[in-house]
C-alpha cells in the first residue's frame, strides 16, 4: 500500500479549481518528482496535501484520511512541507529555526535530532547564532530542510528546492536528499520546474499540465522521454 | 459594453419630492418647530458640511484622518479673531476660513502621503489632542481659556425673521452649495480616479492616476469643508473656546460619518443629526450614556449595516425605483464600470 | 540632588509606565497588525477592578494580581470575539470598531463608577531612600523595579521557553509557524492576553499618581503611542527604550522649556510620532515593512 494516495483530488483558490481529479500514489521510501510548467498546479498540489488550502477528494496518508484535517493535524501526522521560497523564520536565528522545527517533539528527541542533522549539515553548525534571513540561498535551503526533518516526518514535501540556486549547489542538494532518504528512510515528493538534476536521484515522476496528470513513469523513462526532455528538462 | 440601470424618477415625482424637501427645509424647520431647536438644526447643517469633507477624504479617498477638530478650530478661530480683533464683517470671514483651511489641509496632505493607514489615523488623532492646549497657549490671539465672544450675526432688518432663523438659512445656503460641489467632484472621471487610487494603488497608477496630487487635493478639500463648518459654527454658537475643539469633536464627526454612511453624501445629514441629538437625549438619562451609545453605534453599524444609514437608504431607494419601474437604461461607457479588486485580476 | 538628575529619574518612572503600556500595544500589534486604540481604556477598567475588589474587602496586592489575571483573560476574549473576526476586514472597519470600543469602555466606566475621582493606594510605601547625594522615592524606585522584573519575566518567556519561541515564530512568519505545527490563533490569543495584562499593570501603577477616574489613561496612552511609534511597533526592545526615552524627554521638556511647560508637553508626543513616521517609519528598532498593494 502506498504511503500517500490521492484519489480524485481537486483543489484551488477562491472559486476556481486549479487541480482537477488528481490520482497519485507515492510509495514509501521513494523519491517522486512532480514536473510541470509554471501555473500547472505543482505548488497547489503540495499545499493541498499539507492542508494549507481547501481541497476536495480523497487523500490517504499511511492508512489515514487526511483531506478533512487541519494543516496542524497533518503536520502532527508526519507530513513536513518545505514551501517555495524556503519558509524559514527570517527574523529568528538558525538555531531557533531548528528548534522550532521540533515544536511537536520532546526535548530529548529535539536534542538527538539536532545533533544528527547538524553533523549532516556542518555549514549550519557554523552559523547557529546567525539570523536566518542573512544566510545564502543554499544555506537557507539546508536550514529549511533541517527544520522539516526535525519534525521526524514520514513524508517530506519539497517545493522547488533548487529555485534560485546555482546548478552546482543544486546538484549537491539533490545528492544530499538522496543521502537523507537512505539515512532516515524518508519518503519525498519533490516539485521541480526544470528537473534534470532531480530526476537523477528520483525513483519515479509525474508530469502535471493545467491541473491534470498527463504522464506517469519511472524517473529513468522520463529522463529519456524526448517530449519531456524538450519541454521540461530544457534540452533541444 | 454593458447596460447600467439608473433610477430615474418621473418628473411629477421629482417635483413632489423637491417640493416636500423645500417645505421641510424652508418652512417647517425654521418656523414651525420650537425656537430653541432652530440653531440646533443650524449646527446639524454645519456638522453635515464637515462630514461631507470626511466622506471625501475617508470614504472616497480611503485615508482615515481623525484630525478634523483641528481644521474646524482653524475655521472657527479665523472667524473669531477677524471679527473680534480686527472688526471684520463676519460673512467676509467665511472665504478666508475656507482658504486657510484649504492651505492647511494641503500641507497635511504631504505627510499623509507617507503615512500608512493606521499610522495616519494615529498621527491625526494625536494632532486633535494637541489643539486645545495650543489654542490656550497663544492667548494673545485666541483669548486663551476664556475664548472669544463672536456674537451672532444679526438678521437684516428688512426680513421678518430672528437671528437664529437667519443663521439657519445662511448655513442652509452654504451647505447646499457645498453639497452640490461635492456631488460634482464625485461624479465622472474624478470619482473613478479616487476610487481606483483608494482600492488599488497599482491599478490606479496604471490608469494614470497621479496619486500624490490626488491625495493632497482631497485632503485640502476636506479640510476646506471642515474650516467652513468651523467658521459658521462660531457664528451659530456665538463664541469660541479651546476645549470645544478636542478629540471628542474629531471622534464625533467620525462617528457621524460612519453612521451616516462613509461614502454616502446624503447620509451626512443623518450622521450629523445623530451626533447632535443623541448626546442630548442620552445625557438626560445618564451623563455617561452618550459615549456608550456612540461607541456601540460605531460597532453595530459596521457589523450590521456597513454602508451606514445613508448607504442603506440609497440602496432601498434604488430597489424601490426598480420595483416601480422608475429606471432608465443607459449604455455604459467602458470605464464607467467601477474599478475595484486585486491586481491579479479577473479578465476585464 | 540636582533638579536635572531628579527629573531624569522621574522621567524614568513615567517612562517605565509608558513602556509597559507601549509593550501592550506592541503585543497586540505583532502578527495582527492592529494598533489597539482601546488599550488604555482596558487598562483603566483593570485599575477600576482593583478598586472594586478592594471595596469588597480584598487587600491591594491580591486585588492587583487578580485584576491582572482577569485582564489576561479579557484580552484573550477580545481577540477571539472581535479581532479575529475582523482579520480580513477593511482598515476602516478595524479602526472604527476599536474607536467604538474606546468610546464605549470609557463611558462604561463612567456609567458604573461615575466620574468622581477615587483614590487607589500605591503598591509602594510613602518613603524616600537616600544613598549619599542620590534621593529617590519608594514609589519611583518601585515602579522602575516592577517594570524591570516584568521585562525580565517576558525575556525569559520568549528566549528560553518553547511556547515563547512559538509565539515569536508565529509573529515573525505565521505561514511557516503553521507548517511546524504551531497553532497560530492560540499564539495570538496569548499575545493579546499578555497585552491586556501589561496594560493592567500600567493602569495599576498610574492610578495612585493621578487618582482613579475614567479619563485617567488618556495622557498615558498618547505617550505610549509615541513610545511604540518611536521604538517600532513590532519591537519589544523598542517599546521599552521608546517608553523610557519618551518619559525622560517629556519631563525635561516640561521643566526646561518654559514656553511649553506642563500643559503643552503633549506636543512632545505629536512631534515624536510625526517625526518618526516621516523620517524612519519603522521606528528605532522596528523591522518589518508591511506594504499592502
Amino acid at each position: 500500500m502506498s504511503l500517500l494516495a490521492l484519489r480524485r483530488m481537486c483543489a484551488g483558490y477562491d472559486a476556481r479549481n486549479v487541480l482537477h481529479e488528481i490520482d497519485l500514489d507515492v510509495e514509501a521510501r521513494q523519491i517522486q518528482v512532480v514536473l510541470g510548467a509554471n501555473g500547472a498546479g505543482k505548488t497547489t498540489l503540495l499545499r493541498a496535501i499539507s492542508g494549507t488550502i481547501a481541497r476536495q477528494g480523497e487523500i490517504v496518508f499511511d492508512g489515514q484520511r487526511i483531506d478533512q484535517l487541519s494543516a496542524r493535524k497533518i503536520v502532527a501526522a508526519g507530513i513536513a512541507h518545505v514551501p517555495q521560497g524556503r519558509g524559514t523564520f527570517a527574523d529568528l536565528t538558525v538555531d531557533e529555526n531548528i528548534r522550532l522545527g521540533a515544536y511537536l517533539r520532546t526535548a530529548a528527541e529535539t536534542r538527538q535530532d539536532r545533533e544528527r542533522w547538524l553533523s549532516f549539515f556542518p555549514r549550519l553548525r557554523e552559523r547557529l547564532p546567525q539570523q536566518a534571513g542573512s544566510l545564502s540561498g543554499g544555506e537557507q535551503q539546508m536550514l529549511a530542510i533541517t527544520r522539516a526533518l526535525m519534525l521526524r516526518p514520514r513524508l517530506l514535501l519539497l517545493d522547488e528546492p533548487s529555485l534560485g540556486l546555482a546548478p552546482i549547489i543544486t546538484q549537491g542538494l539533490f545528492r544530499t536528499l538522496a543521502a537523507i532518504r537512505e539515512e532516515a528512510g524518508m519518503t519525498m515528493l519533490i516539485v521541480e520546474q526544470s528537473a534534470n538534476l532531480a530526476l537523477e536521484v528520483a525513483d519515479s515522476g509525474v508530469v502535471l499540465e493545467s491541473g491534470q496528470i498527463v504522464l506517469r513513469d519511472s524517473a529513468r523513462n522520463l529522463a529519456g522521454n524526448d517530449e519531456v526532455r524538450r519541454i521540461y528538462l530544457g534540452y533541444e | 459594453m454593458s447596460v447600467v440601470i439608473k433610477p430615474k424618477l418621473p418628473v411629477a415625482v421629482r417635483a413632489l419630492a423637491g417640493a416636500a424637501l423645500a417645505v421641510v427645509l424652508l418652512y417647517v424647520i425654521p418656523f414651525v418647530i420650537p425656537g430653541y431647536l432652530v440653531s440646533q438644526f443650524a449646527t446639524v447643517l454645519v456638522f453635515a458640511i464637515a462630514i461631507v469633507g470626511i466622506n471625501l477624504v475617508t470614504g472616497f479617498g480611503g485615508a482615515i484622518t481623525l484630525g478634523h477638530a483641528a481644521f474646524v478650530a482653524l475655521g472657527s478661530y479665523t472667524t473669531a479673531i477677524l471679527v473680534v480683533r480686527y472688526g471684520w464683517n463676519p460673512y467676509a470671514t467665511v472665504p478666508v476660513a475656507a482658504l486657510l483651511s484649504w492651505v492647511a489641509g494641503w500641507c497635511l496632505g504631504f505627510p499623509a502621503l507617507r503615512l500608512q493607514g493606521l499610522y495616519l489615523a494615529l498621527g491625526t488623532l494625536v494632532l486633535s489632542i494637541t489643539v486645545p492646549p495650543l489654542l490656550k497657549r497663544f492667548e494673545a490671539f485666541t483669548g486663551g481659556v476664556q475664548g472669544l465672544n463672536v456674537g451672532n450675526p444679526e438678521a437684516p432688518a428688512f426680513l421678518p425673521i430672528d437671528d437664529s432663523q437667519w443663521i439657519y438659512f445662511l448655513s442652509l445656503a452654504v451647505a447646499a452649495v457645498l453639497y452640490v460641489v461635492a456631488r460634482r467632484i464625485l461624479s465622472g472621471p474624478l470619482r473613478r480616479a479616487l476610487v481606483a487610487a483608494r482600492d488599488n494603488q497599482l491599478v490606479g497608477a496604471v490608469m494614470g492616476v497621479d496619486r500624490a496630487n490626488l491625495t493632497t487635493a482631497t485632503f485640502a478639500m476636506s479640510s476646506l469643508y471642515a474650516g467652513v463648518a468651523g467658521s459658521l459654527y462660531a457664528m451659530i454658537v456665538g463664541f469660541v473656546s479651546p476645549d470645544t475643539f478636542n478629540v471628542m469633536m474629531s471622534l464625533s464627526l467620525f462617528v457621524g460619518a460612519v453612521v451616516g454612511g462613509i461614502t454616502s453624501l446624503n447620509g451626512a445629514i443623518i450622521g450629523a443629526m445623530f451626533i447632535q441629538f443623541v448626546p442630548i437625549w442620552a445625557s438626560d438619562i445618564d451623563v455617561a450614556l452618550g459615549g456608550l451609545v456612540f461607541g456601540c453605534a460605531l460597532i453595530v453599524t459596521l457589523v450590521v449595516i456597513p454602508a451606514g444609514i445613508g448607504g442603506l437608504g440609497e440602496r432601498a431607494f434604488i430597489w424601490l425605483c426598480r420595483r416601480l419601474g422608475w429606471v432608465e437604461r443607459a449604455e455604459a461607457r467602458r470605464d464607467d464600470i467601477a474599478v475595484t479588486g486585486s491586481a491579479q485580476n479577473e479578465p476585464a | 540632588m540636582t533638579l536635572f538628575a531628579s527629573q531624569i529619574v522621574d522621567g524614568l518612572a513615567d517612562g517605565a509606565i509608558y513602556a509597559s503600556l507601549a509593550l501592550a500595544l506592541v503585543f497586540s500589534y505583532r502578527s495582527t497588525g492592529i494598533v489597539n486604540f482601546a488599550q488604555g481604556e482596558m487598562a483603566m477598567l483593570s485599575a477600576y477592578l482593583v478598586w472594586q475588589l478592594m471595596q469588597w474587602g480584598m487587600p491591594l496586592v491580591p486585588a492587583a494580581l487578580v485584576s491582572i489575571a482577569v485582564s489576561f483573560v479579557a484580552g484573550a476574549l477580545l481577540y477571539a470575539s472581535i479581532v479575529k473576526p475582523l482579520s480580513h476586514a477593511s482598515l476602516l472597519t478595524v479602526v472604527s470598531v476599536l474607536i467604538g470600543l474606546y468610546l464605549a469602555l470609557n463611558s462604561l466606566a463612567g456609567f458604573i463608577w461615575t466620574y468622581t475621582i477615587k483614590p487607589l493606594p500605591s503598591l509602594f510605601p510613602k518613603a524616600h531612600f537616600r544613598l549619599g547625594w542620590f534621593s529617590i522615592s519608594a514609589e519611583t524606585a518601585g515602579i522602575i523595579a516592577v517594570v524591570a522584573v516584568v521585562l525580565l519575566l517576558l525575556y525569559l518567556l520568549f528566549e528560553t521557553t518553547k511556547i515563547g519561541l512559538a509565539m515569536r515564530g508565529a509573529a515573525s512568519t505565521p505561514d511557516s509557524a503553521v507548517l511546524v505545527g504551531v497553532s497560530v490563533p492560540l499564539m495570538l490569543l496569548i499575545g493579546w492576553g499578555i497585552a491586556a495584562a501589561l496594560g493592567a499593570l500600567s493602569g495599576i501603577l498610574v492610578a495612585p499618581r493621578v487618582f482613579l477616574n475614567p479619563t485617567m489613561m488618556f495622557g498615558v496612552i498618547i505617550y505610549a503611542f509615541a513610545a511604540a511609534t518611536l521604538g517600532g511597533f513590532d519591537s519589544i526592545v523598542g517599546a521599552v527604550v521608546g517608553g523610557l526615552l519618551v518619559g525622560v524627554v517629556e519631563n525635561l521638556v516640561g521643566t526646561y522649556i518654559p514656553w511649553i511647560g506642563p500643559d503643552l508637553k503633549i506636543i512632545v508626543a505629536l512631534v515624536l510620532i510625526f517625526g518618526t513616521l516621516l523620517i524612519k517609519p519603522d521606528g528605532l528598532f522596528g523591522r518589518r515593512k508591511v506594504v499592502r498593494l
